[in-house]
């Protein structure tokens, strides 16, 4: 793979030679594994409190998980059957072992009574049409799995003029969102029109990347078809990460997103084209989020392709419906070629997080030699999409130096890897930032909690010398001045 | 690293072809002497000898190293430098990517100190020179550093160094001029292949625009407002652009990643700043060529240039 850096406006690289391209016929539904394992871990390490207990019976689209506070969406079950079991299982992007609930498929699919369908969702407001997506389980289906109902919520202070809907997938391999586009673009459409009225913006801006033709014909077509004059295409340069929000934000309009805030600090509000066509499939059904769309390549699979996958689905089924592994595999990837993650075995299940596995073989994988030092060329600078110096935030990390790390804009690191893709020595630039991220966390908590631990300590010690000041005063009174003490 | 080896091979065989087969042979010292240098050195801070000793950077220091030197320079010359240039100026700094100083440069300001008289001893052209030494001459000189003939036979100032003392008889700048002009083809032939190998770089992507650019636009506006003003004392744009070691420090010297600043605006300072003071080292100084010192000099505003034009980071103020 050839990994230039781009010229000309934007930052990051192009990746050419990179994709293994999988088969680009429509997404079929992959058969519903036996047994199912959906796992109750969210992005930030805390994890869904469940409401099913093992034995019961659970129908396809029930809520079996949900969040007490609020801060993650609640699950459902993708299949109906039994609970087998609930218990702690490995996770795809956890390094330890999480809450997880089983479930026997019984095949019947049958579904929850309770789903139903939004007739009209314009007659509807948007409080209501946000507790739906909620309650749907919808979440960023771009890998972050950022509860959308947060996300769409109205804040008065910073009204939305524009919705992007981000069709961009910069990372070679991925193609479940090209796939969409493709064959689902009217349902897309639907949800990003569902959107529009909840977010009360004016118009919407279907992005995607110029490598993609015929899923920039299919969504134009699809556009057209549907005749509203709010909805509008624009191409996107091919490079990586042409797809970041922040970074996309920049190319559309021209403008940056403050650090430290939101899109909707310049008017924006950006979902993933699968996030749109989810509320679509709620909306008009009233199916809760239970599959998507998953890309399985490489060439350690037999047959590449894109499929629609019920979440809780091991791997290992996956692979098989793939036709199996071919005799070259060697590493099994979560995610794309410049931010996957290699995974231990492959019997961790699809989540929501979950747009692409690599089965990948020597081939597919670029060598990396010995970590030499930094000459200090400047190419992870000049590669780097948030303005960054790799090279200062990697001499302070590695000096464990968190002033300068926070000085060089640490937490202003997306990790999307072109530093790294880049250097000449082959530094392991973006596992160094990721870990001194929450080392400098975890410090910046241990130092607050140090802090008010010494302040309660003093108010204490401050009190008790005014008390005993207190106590020592009234003694004297007691005992007049003149009497001689023994 | 080795690529840039590559594209000094046609600025070596112009030099080979005016001055004689005394540059190859001082490669060849100089970087045994920098190889033996550096493993000691990684022996002694317990590092292991590979992927360090292969990685280039040694032998790089050495070609430029020697690319400075007289061709008929004896052989504990370069040997000296070479080995000055990776132990203090490389290794004692923490090694690869630690260094303040261009090693190269800091080992020729030791030799110009330690070694004026043989490094001031500059080859004359063969074409005009009453004796050519062959292969096996030139070897001999440069092994025991007595020529087969009178130094005054084969030796010659440089154009630099030409006008430098040829200014002070009294003569103006055209006499002396018109006095050196083989010595000046010469170096129009080197520098054209120096450029060659430079732009060879750049198409490479192994260096980037903004020092060759920065540092050229400086030499260009610096000597071009000399020239301006007094052109009997002041040489022309040209001439400082084809003698001493300006297209070299533009191309491949200053160009030193290690050395130079970290971000693209402070490149363009650097580049510029090493421009300047070469014209103002040439011009009025003691020093005919001002190439190394100006990149010393240059080395020593890093940090301060680095710590003035950080980027701002996306999404922030300033």
């Amino acid at each position: 793979m050839d990994v230039t850096i781009v010229t000309g406006g934007q930052r990051g690289v192009r990746l050419i030679g990179a994709a293994q391209r999988s088969a680009a016929d429509a997404p079929s539904a992959a058969a519903a594994p036996p047994q199912l394992v959906l796992s109750l871990a969210l992005p930030d390490g805390s994890s869904l409190v469940p409401v099913v207990r093992i034995g019961e019976y659970v129908r396809l689209g029930q809520v079996v998980a949900w969040s007490p506070d609020c801060e993650g969406t609640p699950l459902h079950a993708s299949v109906s059957g039994q609970v087998s079991a609930i218990e702690l299982r490995d996770a795809i992007g956890m390094s330890v072992r999480m809450p997880a609930i089983v479930i026997d498929n019984d095949g019947r699919d049958e579904r929850d009574p309770g789903l139903i369908p939004v007739a009209d969702y314009t007659l509807r407001s948007a409080e209501e049409l946000l507790a739906r997506i909620e309650a749907g389980g919808i979440v960023g289906l771009g890998g972050a799995a950022f509860p959308t109902n947060l996300k769409l919520a109205p804040t008065p202070s910073t009204p939305v003029e524009t919705l992007v809907i981000n069709g961009v997938e910069c990372e070679p391999g991925i193609q479940c969102d090209d796939m969409l586009m493709r064959y689902r673009a009217e349902s897309m459409l639907f949800g990003a029109q569902v959107m529009l009225h909840i977010v009360g913006a004016g118009r919407c801006v279907i992005a995607i990347e110029a490598d993609k033709p015929e899923a920039i014909t299919a969504t134009r077509t699809a556009v057209k078809a549907a005749g509203d004059a709010r909805l509008s295409v624009a191409i996107v340069p091919t490079y990586y990460p042409a797809g970041g929000e922040r970074q996309l934000i920049e190319f559309l309009f021209g403008t940056q997103v403050p650090a430290g805030g939101l899109p909707r600090d310049v008017g924006v509000v950006c979902q993933n084209v699968g996030t749109a066509a989810a509320i679509a499939t709620l909306i008009r059904t009233g199916e809760p989020l239970i599959s998507r769309l998953v890309t399985v390549t490489g060439l350690g699979v037999a047959f590449p392709r894109t499929l629609e996958v019920r979440l809780g689905t091991p791997l290992s089924h996956l692979i098989e419906e793939c036709g199996g592994y071919t005799p070259d595999i060697t590493r099994l990837i979560a995610g794309g070629m410049m931010m996957g993650v290699a995974l231990p075995h492959d019997a961790l299940a699809v989540a929501k997080t979950t747009h692409c596995v690599i089965a990948a073989t020597a081939a597919d994988l670029v060598p990396r030699g010995p970590a030499m030092p930094c000459i200090r060329c400047g190419d992870c600078a000049e590669a780097c999409p948030s303005h960054l110096l790799p090279q200062e935030l990697y001499r302070h990390a590695v000096e464990e130096d968190d002033a300068g790390l926070a000085r060089f804009g640490i937490t202003d690191c997306i990790e999307c890897g072109c530093c790294d893709a880049v250097c000449p020595s082959q530094l392991p630039l973006v596992s160094v930032f990721g870990a001194a991220r929450r080392q400098l966390q975890v410090n910046t908590v241990t130092t607050e909690r140090r802090d008010l631990a010494r302040q309660r300590f003093n108010a204490h010690t401050q009190r008790l010398a005014v008390e005993q000041a207190e106590r020592q005063r009234r003694l004297k009174e007691r005992r007049p001045a003149g009497r001689k003490d023994e | 690293m080795l690529l840039v080896l590559a594209m000094l091979v046609p600025a070596a065989a112009a030099n080979v072809f005016w001055f004689g087969p005394g540059l190859p042979i001082q490669i060849v010292i100089a970087s045994l002497s920098a190889l033996l240098a550096e493993s000691m050195m990684l022996a002694l801070r317990r590092e292991p000898l590979q992927p360090s000793l292969g990685d280039g950077s040694a032998l790089v220091t050495a070609a430029l190293l020697a690319f400075a030197l007289p061709p008929l320079a004896p052989w504990w010359v370069a040997a000296c430098g070479s080995a000055f240039a990776i132990v203090f100026a490389k290794h004692l700094f923490g090694g690869l990517g630690r260094n303040l100083f261009n090693p190269a440069m800091a080992g020729f300001a030791l030799l110009l100190l330690t070694f004026p008289a043989e490094m001031s001893r500059w080859s004359m052209p063969i074409v005009v020179a009453s004796h050519h030494l062959g292969f096996t001459d030139t070897l001999t000189t440069i092994l025991t550093g007595v020529p087969p003939v009178a130094w005054d036979a084969i030796s010659s100032a440089t154009p630099l160094d030409a006008v430098h003392s040829g200014l002070k008889t009294g003569a103006t700048l055209q006499e002396v001029l018109a006095r050196t002009s083989t010595a000046h083809s010469a170096s129009i032939w080197s520098s054209l292949g120096i450029l060659l190998g430079g732009l060879g770089l750049l198409g490479l992507r192994i260096i980037r625009w903004p020092i060759p650019v920065s540092m050229l636009a400086a030499v260009v506006v610096s000597a071009g407002l000399l020239n301006a003003i007094d052109p009997g004392t002041y040489p022309g744009v040209l001439f400082h652009l084809t003698s001493g070691a300006t297209l070299l420090g533009a191309f491949f010297i200053a160009c030193d990643p290690v050395t130079t600043a970290a971000s693209h605006r402070g490149r363009l300072w650097f580049g510029a700043g090493v421009g300047l003071l070469t014209v103002v080292i040439r011009s009025w100084t003691a020093y005919p060529d001002g190439i190394a010192f100006a990149v010393l000099i240059m080395n020593l505003f890093v940090p301060l240039l680095d710590r003035l034009t950080v980027p701002r980071i996306y999404g922030h103020a300033r």
